[in-house]
């Protein structure tokens, strides 16, 4: 049995999240009954009372970035003594977002927390329950880099621009970006030179499809021509939900828009996943949640292709310092990090992904400023720094990323297996390079399931055809119907309280604003008569 | 007329507190009338559910004599994507959970020869309740690998009432150090003792596999055999949660703690018992 495992499939991270969702609506969207109040700025923080404050972080199950943020509680704690923060910590963005939505409706939840921007969106159902940040982050005072922090927190011209855009939802702010990743296409450059590929400096579908294909050759004894081994899954996308969203944006195809419209059942789509399918049948394509991870195939020479989060890079590789498999098992190969692969290498997209910083409102403005101070803190340079360095993260500041300790940090990629394993470090400076070609998807509450039926249809599709089934034009459209039944897309709608439709006003709403606008017609009508006598 | 006035004006505040108490009164019930409403259809769903597994399982039953049922050995001998239908017995069972409205749970099962693992198997949660340790149940699924663990996925069932089976625990101190034996028991109920609490990130345990997770997360614990060889055992956490025995007695583990184990034989890129009992010698 070996030692360090890290087994368990994710299970239950969708599990009662749409009844919850529906539970929130219906507990926070009565007519704005249950909202709270816009946050205003006080006039300064009050230091002389304590106040607690309630953060959720998510964590990669990585020991070491829950250290980091055990000490960045600590330093704030020690810049501002009377804010106590409570750190709660979680490994599945779900969990949080599944407690958030409970939470909400018992007015409960945390003050900080780390989250998807999707996931504000579905917070956002009732209003007040989020800190908008447009005007407090140019507060000169208590906004971003403002006169009154006892921190060197980032200016607000300081935080990449794009990654800010991407908290922008009907043209509010509603969070910051804490840290910004991507996804990457990790080649055993070893195995596929030694097939006679050379390797693109973007990589086209065409091209990995082919490699792929061209892996599945056998030896004579049965064994696979590029290993030597009875295993070989050549290409694997951990997360097919990106997969299939990017392939869509890199050929325009529709996914979904601003709107909260759903057109991903098109053309393009049932194009891309018969492409999927064809692949999946041959077994030249797998999936994470077919097979397994893609870095325990990849590190034990069964796969020479896979694409999986940057923030997973530690995971990749012959020497990487985290790994599942035991030692025997891994096979010495060199491993490079190119973007995703593309249908136009000169048009290049890659999904942008990474947590996010949420404010929950608060009755008393003092604490909601509290929260805010210590939600610029996590975007000071240390935290911003150190955190990055756990994993292909990259620093969503640009006073981070220009810091000399950070670009000297980067310089020394490949010098050890450790702090600068080189693989984590291509990815990070492969991001950075690409910001501009990074994209993401509309925020609305119910993308969250339409991001997990874009995935499912990869999933099936692969599925159907390694246990001897057709994807074609039939499947295509039953599947399309089946899918959409199950995540309700149908029933999805905006249903953030900025652009919300209440309906019909109550007859006695109606009632009572006819009975005002009488009030004052008779008062202008007796002060109009009262006049005319006085003047008479 | 400031009589009149004095008078509509109150009539207004009349009308209007009326109003402000109508609206009021008007949503609460409406809103209760809605999570009612939401209530009763994901209720009606999870029946539906019910009644096409039900359905599903009353079409195999009336067309008995078509189904052809595979011995323990004939499932090994399948190959991974291909259809499976196997008779088995239930002896243990991860946490219901829902999935888009639809609900499902893991099953721990075995018969005289050999056990299955039955990943995510949608069923209500009546079912589930009903399918106790010793539950015979006909199973049709896929055969499927994942991560070595070989198990049966997107499964159908169907309860069986003509006997019942709960396997007792074979001991495999003896094989602890050979994966390639321990591989021939993936997935049964098995047991190990007299192994040492070994230190694990400076602890007995870790809440997560490098102690990154929190209480109420999956347990790991590394036990030592005579030989000095280190092994990893897992509580769980859908299996046995936080309020339950094992998990509160292997908390209460101190490293060099002499303990035997008794779990299922899960595999994770080798051997990875799920515990479900843990006992300080």
């Amino acid at each position: 049995m070996i030692s360090s495992l890290f087994g368990k499939r994710i299970r239950k991270a969708v599990s009662i999240t749409v009844s919850v969702v529906c539970m929130a609506a219906l507990l926070t969207g009565c007519h704005g009954s249950a909202g709270r109040e816009s946050f205003n700025m006080p006039e300064s923080f009050d230091e002389g009372t304590v106040y607690e404050i309630d953060f959720w972080a998510k964590n990669d199950t990585n020991k070491t970035q829950v250290e980091i943020y055990q000490k960045c509680v600590e330093d704030f704690e020690a810049l501002y003594p009377n804010i106590h923060v409570n750190l709660k910590l979680y490994t599945d963005y779900s969990a949080i977002y599944n407690d958030v939505i409970t939470n909400i409706a018992t007015d409960t939840t945390p003050n900080v927390c780390i989250t998807y921007p999707d996931h504000i969106a579905t917070y956002m159902t009732g209003s007040g329950k989020i800190v908008m940040l447009d005007d407090i982050i140019d507060d000169p005072r208590y906004g971003l880099g403002g006169s009154e922090l006892k921190f060197d927190g980032p200016a607000k011209d300081e935080i990449v621009p794009k990654f800010l855009e991407e908290l922008e939802l009907n043209g509010s702010l509603m969070g910051l970006p804490f840290m910004r990743s991507s996804e990457a296409l990790y080649i055993n450059k070893t195995y596929v030179e030694a097939m006679g590929y050379e390797i693109p400096d973007v990589p086209t579908w065409d091209w990995v499809w082919e490699v792929s294909e061209a892996a599945l050759e056998k030896n004579p004894d049965g064994t696979y021509a590029v290993n030597g081994q009875d295993v070989m899954i050549p290409f694997i996308y951990k997360s097919t939900d990106n997969m299939l969203i990017t392939m869509l944006r890199q050929r325009r195809g529709g996914y979904s828009d601003a709107a909260g419209s759903i057109l991903l059942f098109n053309e393009t789509t049932g194009s891309i996943l018969t492409e999927i399918a064809s692949h999946g049948q041959t077994k030249a394509f797998s999936t994470f949640k077919i097979s397994s991870y893609p870095g325990n195939f990849m590190n034990a020479g069964q796969c020479i292709l896979a694409v999986d989060s940057t923030a997973g890079a530690t995971w990749m590789g012959s020497h990487a310092p985290l790994s599942d498999i035991h030692d025997t098992k891994k096979v010495e190969f060199e491993t490079v990090v190119r973007p995703v692969p593309q249908y136009d290498v000169s048009d290049v997209q890659m999904i942008s992904q990474g947590p996010s910083i949420c404010i929950f409102n608060k009755d008393d403005p003092q604490e909601v400023l509290a929260s805010w101070l210590f939600a610029q803190f996590l975007l000071t340079n240390e935290m911003q720094e150190t955190y990055s360095e756990t994993e292909g993260y990259v620093p969503v500041t640009l006073k981070a990323q220009n810091d000399p300790a950070y670009l000297d940090y980067l310089s020394r990629g490949g010098s050890d297996n450790g702090l600068h394993y080189g693989v984590k470090i291509d990815c990070v400076k492969m991001v950075i390079e690409n910001t501009d070609n990074t994209f993401i998807t509309p925020v609305f509450n119910g993308s969250a399931s339409l991001r997990n039926a874009a995935g499912q249809m990869v999933e099936n599709c692969v599925k159907t055809v390694r246990r001897g089934g057709t994807v074609d034009g039939e499947y295509l459209e039953q599947m399309y119907s089946d899918v959409s039944q199950m995540y309700r897309l149908t029933e999805l709608k905006q249903d953030n309280s900025i652009s919300r439709d209440l309906g019909p006003l109550p007859g006695t709403a109606i009632a009572l604003l006819a009975c005002i606008a009488a009030a004052w017609v008779c008062m202008g009508l007796y002060v109009l008569k009262d006049r005319l006598i006085k003047k008479k | 007329m400031k009589k009149f006035t004095v008078v509509f004006a109150a009539a207004v505040m009349a009308v209007s507190l009326s109003a402000c108490g109508a609206e009021e009164n008007a949503q609460v019930p409406e809103t209760e009338a809605e999570v009612v409403t939401e209530a009763e259809e994901v209720e009606a769903d999870a029946e539906a559910d019910a009644e096409d597994a039900d359905a599903e399982a009353d079409a195999d039953t009336t067309e008995e004599s078509d189904v052809v049922v595979m011995s323990y050995d004939e499932f090994v001998a399948a190959d991974v994507d291909t259809e499976v239908i196997v008779e088995t017995y239930v002896q243990d069972k991860q946490g219901w959970w829902e999935n888009e409205g639809v609900g499902m749970a893991t099953f721990y099962t075995q018969d005289k020869d050999g056990a299955y693992f039955l990943y995510n198997m949608p069923c209500s949660q009546e079912d589930y309740d009903a399918m106790v340790p010793g539950t015979k149940i006909r199973v049709d699924g896929f055969k499927a690998e994942w991560s070595g663990e070989v198990e049966i996925i997107d499964a159908t069932y169907e309860i069986l009432a003509d006997d019942t089976y709960v396997a007792e625990a074979t001991d495999l101190t003896d094989k602890i150090a050979d994966a390639e034996a321990l591989a021939d028991y993936m997935n049964q109920y098995v047991s190990f003792t007299g192994l040492t609490v070994a230190e694990r990130e400076g602890a007995a345990f870790t809440y997560g596999w490098d102690g990154s997770k929190s209480q109420g997360d999956d347990l790991y614990i590394n036990l030592e055999d005579a030989d000095g060889n280190v092994y990893t055992f897992v509580v769980e956490s859908y299996l046995r949660g936080a309020d339950t025995d094992v998990y509160q007695a292997v908390e209460a583990f101190n490293v060099g703690d002499t303990v035997d184990i008794t779990g299922f034989m899960y595999w994770y890129e080798g051997p990875q018992v799920h515990v479900t009992v843990a006992t300080v010698k």
